[in-house]
């Protein structure tokens, strides 16, 4: 019988996958989201390559849509620690006016997130890339690999991934590919947030609840953070006591009504309710499967 | 994924964060994988695990009973949960390994949803090769088929130490005892020729959820434990503290002058500071200075963990050694057998050189033999050129440099390997292996040099390095080897059912040493006598034991 527990098995995983990167690519590169995985990931990070610095610089995909409460988090922690910090930009994209109102959430997302992250990946000459994508966010997840390939244009082909048996993982690539590896790949979000409170580990205060300025619409809250953000006829913000499920750009990002102000009330809150955390996220709801029609197209 | 509680807990208004995390930590992990025909009913057992245990989201119940297809009458379409590409929904099959979590109060769950269709073998075998426990779904209404053999075979290569056998669409035929036990009968028949682990049977029907996670009304006469029961109480045996202290080096970590360690995750066994250790392929000994973490210094770790090891001496140590207990040594090889599933469209080409990627280390493989192939329908052995996509068999292996490595029997961390194909990098080959054929002891593990007589000095005088060659039950064949290697100056001996501390003996001593015994050998010599000596003779001078003569004479046409 196993005297370990499940979080200390997932940990010893995620290590063992990050250290394989570092052994075994030129240029590794962590895409750092701000977000409570992202979290768990740099405190991995340290763990597998104790008492040595963590060995790959870390690459912020910003669309400049990012709650401002995230920006400074970013810039604190990761001072903090000591990791290096890449911040990439679709500049271009953003002076032509880029925002998910204009275009639409498909195009948003593909200028200033899918594109700015190849673009950011290659100016790097970045062979590898560690994500924080887990297998139980959603469906089409459910099926990528740890080490998951990508042809020489960024894509993920679904029906031609390598089978990965074992802990053994294949990292050989041909100059311009490149992989995206997901250490947190059999993480819940139920262990991550347990995880967070065990090592204690710090997060964004977006997480926590609080009276925050929203508009209401049903069941969804939507943040005022940016000034375009269009208002229905006689619409007027209310203070809500609410919090982010998961962080992403304020104009896509629903809040949650909630009186979780710590780490275990959110775990409270996890086990008595019911509701998985990407509903909230505007993007994968615009067509069905759409989650996977854009990991096609090299969406992390 | 939320929602990880027995429904019939109820929580009381204040919450006692500290009691619940300890009740979660106390859970241990489960991997399992399963295995079913098309029509069998597989996706609709997970998706029937997942809802009847409070495991699916209410939106994406809200998805499912909107998308697009809907392939079956009942109110909730439970293969939806699991099946998540558009290729498949489209086609109705799933066709890659999915990955399902959930926990009850007991335990948390990983599934590995592998498609049974037949020419998805490979991911079957991907799915079954970190699991703990294999559930098998035979359709009652068809009982055995061959593709139910299939699935026990393929989980029982893979070395799954648990299985379940559930018959399901008990429903279908009235929940009839007689069915049931006339499968079990059969099947349990099978399974021991296959030298499978013993298994769970169970009648259940996934549609209408007898036996899943609760004990069925509707059948009786079956007093097991449900489904969801026995995965939460079937000790996983996988990491067992008893097995011999095996760690592949990841890094070499270096961060300043004062700290040298040696980064990796514990395939097997425990370790200690102070216990000593066996560093290949230099077989330098040492200690366990200390086991350093994140977290602190420990002073015990266990398989599966990720540590840091510092040694009390500075040895020779890079990234693919294996540190290993200096009680119980990894065996060492170049030439082995292994079974190997293949899992590329390219056939295996047996002249090519492949890379073989065993624990962290790289090297390059050449086939040297196919065996035979499994004929995956049948479960006989065919003579076979080539492996093709799915298909399973058993080659001998050449690799550039020694591996150290255990049998897949006993450790599947240290027995196991993938082949990947130079030209495509793909990942083309999965393999277990079996056994060495030609034994290279270490020498300088054993030996110590203070003025005695050094291995290499031995290995100069007899022209061959010290080795131990299995004959199987055949005293003839050895007699004529016996010959042969001395009437070339090889210092040789004939041992009848030594076991392996003998052969270690007599392999310090420079000896080739012939091995007979009652277990036959497990690689295939001709019957002859002297086209058998002929054979090893090959392989003696093919994998380096023999050093190259001139006087020497191989036998006509070498």
């Amino acid at each position: 019988m196993s005297q370990l527990g499940h979080l200390r098995l997932l940990e010893a995983e995620s290590i063992h996958i990050m250290r394989e990167v570092a052994a075994e690519f030129q240029r590794p590169v962590m895409l750092y989201s701000i977000g409570k995985d992202s979290s768990v990931l740099l405190r991995l990070a340290q763990k597998a390559f104790h008492p040595g610095p963590i060995l790959f610089p870390l690459l912020h995909i910003d669309t400049t849509y990012k709650f401002r409460e995230m920006i400074e988090f970013r810039d604190s922690y990761t001072r903090k620690i000591g990791a290096k910090l890449i911040v990439h930009t679709n500049q271009d994209a953003i002076d032509d006016g880029a925002n998910p109102f204009r275009l639409g959430t498909q195009r948003c997302c593909g200028l200033l997130k899918t594109k700015a992250l190849l673009d950011g990946l290659r100016a790097g000459g970045f062979d590898a890339a560690i994500g924080g994508a887990r297998r139980d966010e959603e469906k089409s997840r459910a099926k990528e690999r740890i080490f998951s390939f990508r042809d020489s244009k960024g894509q993920w082909d679904p029906k031609n991934q390598r089978p990965e048996l074992w802990n053994v993982f294949n990292t050989r690539i041909d100059p311009g590919e490149s992989l995206r590896i997901f250490p947190l790949s059999n993480w819940t979000e139920m262990d991550v947030w347990q995880y967070i409170h065990v090592e204690k580990i710090p997060i964004v205060p977006m997480y926590f609840a609080k009276d925050r300025e929203m508009l209401v619409r049903g069941d969804t809250l939507i943040p005022l953070e940016q000034p375009f953000v269009p208002r229905l006829l006689g619409e007027k913000p209310q203070m809500v006591r609410c919090r982010m499920r998961s962080l992403g750009c304020s104009p896509c990002t629903g809040a949650i009504r909630s009186d979780a102000d710590t780490v275990p009330r959110i775990i409270e809150e996890l086990v008595s309710f019911r509701r998985s955390e990407r509903e909230n996220r505007v993007i994968d709801h615009d067509q069905e499967g759409s989650m996977e029609i854009k990991k096609r197209e090299g969406y992390f | 994924m939320a929602a990880a509680v027995d429904p019939t807990l109820k929580f009381e208004p204040v919450f006692e964060i500290e009691d619940f995390l300890a009740q979660e930590q106390a859970k241990d992990l489960l991997r399992f994988t399963t295995a079913g025909s098309v029509d069998d009913g597989k996706s609709t057992l997970i998706g029937r695990l997942l809802f009847d245990s409070q495991n699916v989201y209410e939106d994406q119940i809200k998805a499912v009973t909107q998308a697009s297809v809907n392939r079956s009458a009942g109110p909730i379409d439970f293969s939806l949960l699991t099946d998540g590409l558009r290729a498949e929904r489209e086609q109705g099959i799933t066709i890659d390994v999915a990955y399902r979590y959930f926990a009850t109060a007991r335990r948390k769950f990983i599934i590995a949803d592998t498609p049974g269709h037949e020419q998805y073998t490979r991911n079957m075998a991907t799915g079954a090769s970190t699991a703990d426990l294999a559930i098998i779904l035979i359709d009652a209404r068809n009982g055995v088929l061959p593709q139910s053999r299939r699935h026990a075979y393929i989980a029982s290569l893979l070395g799954i130490p648990n299985f379940i056998i559930a018959v399901n669409k008990m429903d279908a035929l009235d929940y009839d005892e007689e069915v049931f036990r006339a499968i079990e009968a059969e099947f349990t028949e099978f399974l021991s020729n296959i030298s499978a682990p013993d298994a769970y049977f169970l009648p259940i029907s996934a549609l209408a959820g007898d036996n899943v996670v609760r004990p069925s009304r509707n059948m009786r006469w079956f007093n097991g434990p449900s489904l969801l029961e026995h995965l939460e109480r079937v000790p996983v045996y996988s990491r067992t503290r008893a097995t011999p202290f095996r760690f592949p080096v990841q890094r070499v970590v270096r961060p300043d002058q004062t700290f040298r360690g040696y980064a990796g995750q514990i395939a097997s066994g425990v370790i200690r500071p102070g216990d000593a250790i066996l560093a290949f392929p230099s077989g330098q000994r040492s200690r366990v200075k200390s086991i350093e973490t994140f977290d602190g210094p420990l002073f015990e770790a266990v398989a599966p963990l990720s540590v840091t090891l510092t040694l009390e001496d500075e040895l020779d140590i890079s990234r693919g050694d294996v540190i290993a207990s200096a009680q119980q040594v990894p065996e060492v090889a170049r030439q082995f057998e292994a079974g190997v599933v293949w899992l590329n469209e390219r056939p295996l080409d047996p002249g090519r050189t492949y890379l073989l990627k065993h624990t962290t280390q790289t090297v390059t493989a050449e086939v040297k033999a196919i065996r035979h192939r499994v004929n995956i329908t049948s479960l006989e052995r065919e003579a076979a050129d080539t492996l093709e996509m799915n298909s399973i068999g058993v080659l001998r292996l050449e690799t550039s440099r020694p591996i150290y490595f255990d049998p897949y029997s006993q450790n599947r961390i240290t027995g196991s390997f993938i082949l990947i194909d130079p030209e495509t990098n793909a990942t083309s080959g999965a393999g277990m292996i079996r056994e060495a054929i030609v034994v290279e002891r270490d020498k300088r593990s054993i030996v110590r040099k203070q003025g005695r007589v050094t291995p290499a000095e031995r290995i100069v005088r007899n022209r061959h390095t010290a080795a131990t060659v299995s004959l199987g039950p055949r005293p003839q064949l050895a007699a004529v080897l016996e010959r042969r290697l001395f009437d070339t100056s090889g210092a040789v001996a004939i041992v009848e059912n030594a076991d392996r501390t003998t052969c270690a003996v007599l392999e310090n001593a420079g000896l080739l040493v012939l091995l007979v015994s009652d277990r036959p050998a497990d690689w295939n010599l001709p019957e002859d006598d002297e086209q058998a000596a002929d054979r090893v003779m090959a392989i003696l001078h093919d994998s380096g034991v023999l050093l190259p003569q001139e006087e020497l004479i191989w036998g006509e046409g070498i």
